[in-house]
């Protein structure tokens, strides 16, 4: 008989795993991607398609002659990676190759450079995404307008997101009630199903709280930073708007327009990139909700999501050393 | 229904052998007692070579303070004194018997009839418990006659007996509630005279709904116990967890179950207390699970301590499988892996469970990506991960000043961990290095 093996205890695992973890994100984003590809058709699946295979194509190849370590990919993280930043971009043509750099930002700098999954500061899709803000801004602000379902053609006509109605009209001198009863602005129904414009991923409240219940279920993520987030939006937002309603959005459509719960529920709720313990997590969430609703209403860009969460980002190393869980008896 | 407060985990309880009455193992040819089966200093042999011994006749004395005696589980004759490996590999003084017929002590009562009157007082019983040799049987081995002697300034309120059992395919508990509830409510009400507490509490699992009925049964007629079902979760038998589950009590860092009025005891130790006390049967003997999914059959034994585990294992299953991977002593979470079958069993063993290559094989490890499943595991309330980095760059006191003293081993970090990282591997390591830092500064 051969020798038995000898280990320390425990013998036994929960058959948990990284990769399962990031293949019910994945999941998870898959409603998204419907929605997405039946508002802008052809766009929004090229872009998804080439967000992945790049993500995907970088970090192999990265891994294969740089790092010269055993690819990861089967464990999916790319491919979230891929899907949250195409999720993240305007659905138009020219999106189409732009989205491959972000990739390649998103990828090499944001995750392997650290060192690959598990060891990046930032939230990669984000560095990816505000990397192509900066850089691109035109291209990136420059929205489809919704129109037929599964639009196959390559052609948009260009629209603007509620967020930049309001600030735009805001900027020109207009009453928010007048901005709120114009045309221009979709009604709260068309923004709680997605019939808006914006980045394909975040305009469908519908999809993405579906997600979001899938990956509570499945405990890949806790109810901690997305409710602290999104309480902390509309608690700070409720109360500007009670001050006052004529410059202040309230806080329902503070909640379900732009990018607040695509960030709430997947982007600020990435594992890696958040604070461990339950109250650093409530903190975590309760900066991120203040942050957006600060860049939202006096910041240069409308929105104020991607940003927030990446500041919080940096504090999270601070946040997890000062915040400890509670001890058993203490 | 009760549980404890934090953390925890749900592993298969794989409870394969509940069906399995208890067997009387045969006698072998020659045994090994170990000189320290318990916690402590190891005993002092009292017989020489040649000498003939029978059945529960003292053989080790202790002679520290934290140290129990160790009796004859056979007779015949000694043929050594010398060391033999445990079966983990460590040399331990031992001594070597030749088994010849089975001959018991007079002192011992042998008959089957439950002896229920005891009229001992607290001390004597005590007394008794350190004569006899009885130490805990839930795995510290922690030697009976310290615990029941309560400090002075210190008072016990609740008895609490461990019938959780919490680790997956162990039911050597369970068996002995099913098969001998009476004897063991008598030990409890031995234990509670010893203690003088109004009342014990036997904390029993929800997973054991027929050892729940036939303790609540048998309790009905004794006075001053209880049974306590608790919600199934893992680690609800470590001791500050089963106190939580059961009192809502919690026993602060670095203190002991008594600092907040607790005695803990195993129920097959409140067994072996009964046989003690009213039969004058020293511990020779402990109820022992042979189990593994892979295994053709699936027992319980009443085993004589001494026989070896390759003895054991010849007369349940004959061999071991052919791609055995693993054979470890005690259950998945806590037991450890044996690497020598040649050795003998301790008191405080309770199973021998076989693993296959694939059941013992571990995951490849990848990186941490802090989901933090590990800290909502920890029943400590401990930061897992963080001790793995710390230990590995070899911050000890760092690890020390977070709490890695209070880390109970119970495994649930790296059971929970979806990188594979061997947490607890790391931690017990940390915990080792941070001691012996300690211990130096003390020196200084």
């Amino acid at each position: 008989m051969k020798p038995l093996s000898i280990s320390g205890s425990p013998h036994v695992h929960s058959d948990e795993s990284t990769k399962k973890i990031m293949w019910r994100v994945n999941l998870a984003l898959v409603p998204m991607l419907l929605v997405g590809i039946a508002y802008f058709g052809l766009n929004a699946l090229l872009i998804s398609l080439v967000s992945v295979a790049c993500c995907c194509l970088f970090q192999w190849l990265i891994e294969k002659f740089i790092m010269k370590v055993p690819t990861t990919l089967w464990d999916g993280s790319a491919i979230v990676t891929g899907l949250l930043l195409a999720f993240n971009v305007p659905a138009t043509a020219s999106m189409i190759w732009i989205v491959a750099i972000g990739a390649l930002v998103a990828i090499g700098i944001g995750k392997m450079s650290f060192g690959g999954l598990g060891k990046n500061p930032f939230n990669p899709a984000l560095v990816g995404r505000v990397f192509l803000l900066i850089s691109f801004p035109v291209q990136m602000t420059t929205w489809p307008t919704v129109g037929k379902w599964f639009p196959m053609s390559l052609d948009t006509t260009t629209g603007a997101t509620p967020l930049g109605v309001i600030k735009e009209g805001l900027m020109n001198g207009q009453k928010l009630s007048d901005i709120m009863a114009s045309n221009d602005m979709p009604s709260l129904l068309n923004i709680f199903l997605g019939h808006i414009g914006g980045s394909f991923g975040e305009v469908c409240a519908l999809a993405i709280i579906i997600g979001a219940i899938y990956l509570l279920c499945r405990k890949v993520i806790t109810w901690h930073i997305p409710v602290s987030f999104i309480l902390t939006a509309a608690i700070f937002s409720g109360i500007l708007w009670l001050v006052n309603p004529e410059k202040f959005v309230d806080p329902l459509t503070t909640i379900l327009t732009g990018g607040l719960l695509l960030g709430a529920c997947f982007m600020a709720t990435d594992m890696v990139t958040s604070p461990m313990s339950k109250w650093g997590q409530l903190l975590f969430g309760f900066g991120c909700g203040l942050l957006t609703i600060i860049i939202r209403n006096w910041g240069a860009y409308p929105e104020g999501v991607s940003f927030a969460i990446l500041l919080m980002n940096a504090v999270t190393p601070l946040i997890n050393r000062y915040i400890k869980p509670k001890r058993f008896a203490k | 229904m009760k549980t404890f407060a934090m953390g925890g985990v749900h592993p298969h309880d794989n409870k394969i052998s509940t069906e399995a009455v208890i067997e009387q193992m045969p006698l072998p040819e020659k045994v090994v007692v170990l000189m320290n089966q318990h916690l402590g200093a190891p005993a002092t042999p009292v017989v020489a070579k040649g000498d003939k011994v029978k059945v529960g006749q003292l053989i080790g004395e202790a002679q520290a303070f934290m140290c129990a005696n160790v009796h004859s589980p056979v007779s015949g004759t000694v043929t050594k004194i010398d060391t033999c490996k445990d079966p983990f590999g460590l040399a331990k003084p031992a001594i070597y018997i030749d088994v010849e017929g089975d001959e018991w002590m007079e002192s011992i009562d042998r008959t089957p009839d439950i002896k229920r009157e005891c009229n001992l007082e607290p001390k004597e019983i005590v007394a008794k418990l350190k004569e006899m040799g009885i130490v805990g049987l839930g795995g510290a081995t922690f030697p009976a006659h310290i615990k029941y002697s309560v400090p002075d300034g210190k008072k016990a309120e609740y008895l609490i007996i461990n019938a959780v059992e919490c680790e997956p395919y162990l039911t050597s508990d369970h068996r002995v509630m099913l098969e001998h509830a009476e004897e063991i409510c008598i030990g409890i009400s031995i234990l509670r005279k010893a203690l003088g507490v109004p009342c014990a509490y036997i904390g029993i699992e929800n997973n054991k709904p027929e050892p729940i009925r036939v303790m609540r049964e048998m309790a009905a007629k004794f006075q001053g116990i209880e049974v306590v079902p608790l919600k199934l979760k893992y680690p609800q038998g470590a001791e500050k967890q089963l106190i939580n589950a059961v009192t809502g009590r919690k026993v602060p860092s670095g203190k002991l179950p008594i600092d907040v009025g607790c005695v803990v005891s195993n129920v097959g130790t409140t067994f072996a207390v009964y046989e003690a006390i009213q039969k004058n049967k020293p511990l020779i003997e402990n109820i022992l699970t042979v189990t593994g999914k892979k295994l053709p059959s699936q027992h319980n034994y009443q085993v004589r301590i001494g026989i070896t585990y390759n003895d054991i294992i010849k007369h349940s299953i004959g061999e071991l499988p052919e791609n055995t991977g693993k054979v470890i002593s005690g259950g998945p979470m806590m037991g450890k892996a044996v690497c020598n079958l040649d050795a003998p069993t301790t008191k405080g063993a309770s199973s021998v469970l076989v693993f296959d290559e694939s059941e013992a094989c571990r995951n490849t490890e990848t990186n941490c990506i802090r989901c933090g499943k590990c800290m909502n595991a920890c029943p400590m309330g401990l930061e897992p991960y963080l001790f793995s980095s710390l230990v590995k760059n070899g911050r000890f006191e760092e690890a020390g000043k977070n709490n890695i003293l209070d880390c109970i081993e119970c495994g649930c970090c790296f059971f929970s961990c979806p990188a594979n990282k061997p947490l607890t591997d790391e931690i017990r390591l940390g915990k080792n290095k941070y001691r012996g830092i300690l211990a130096a500064k003390q020196k200084r």
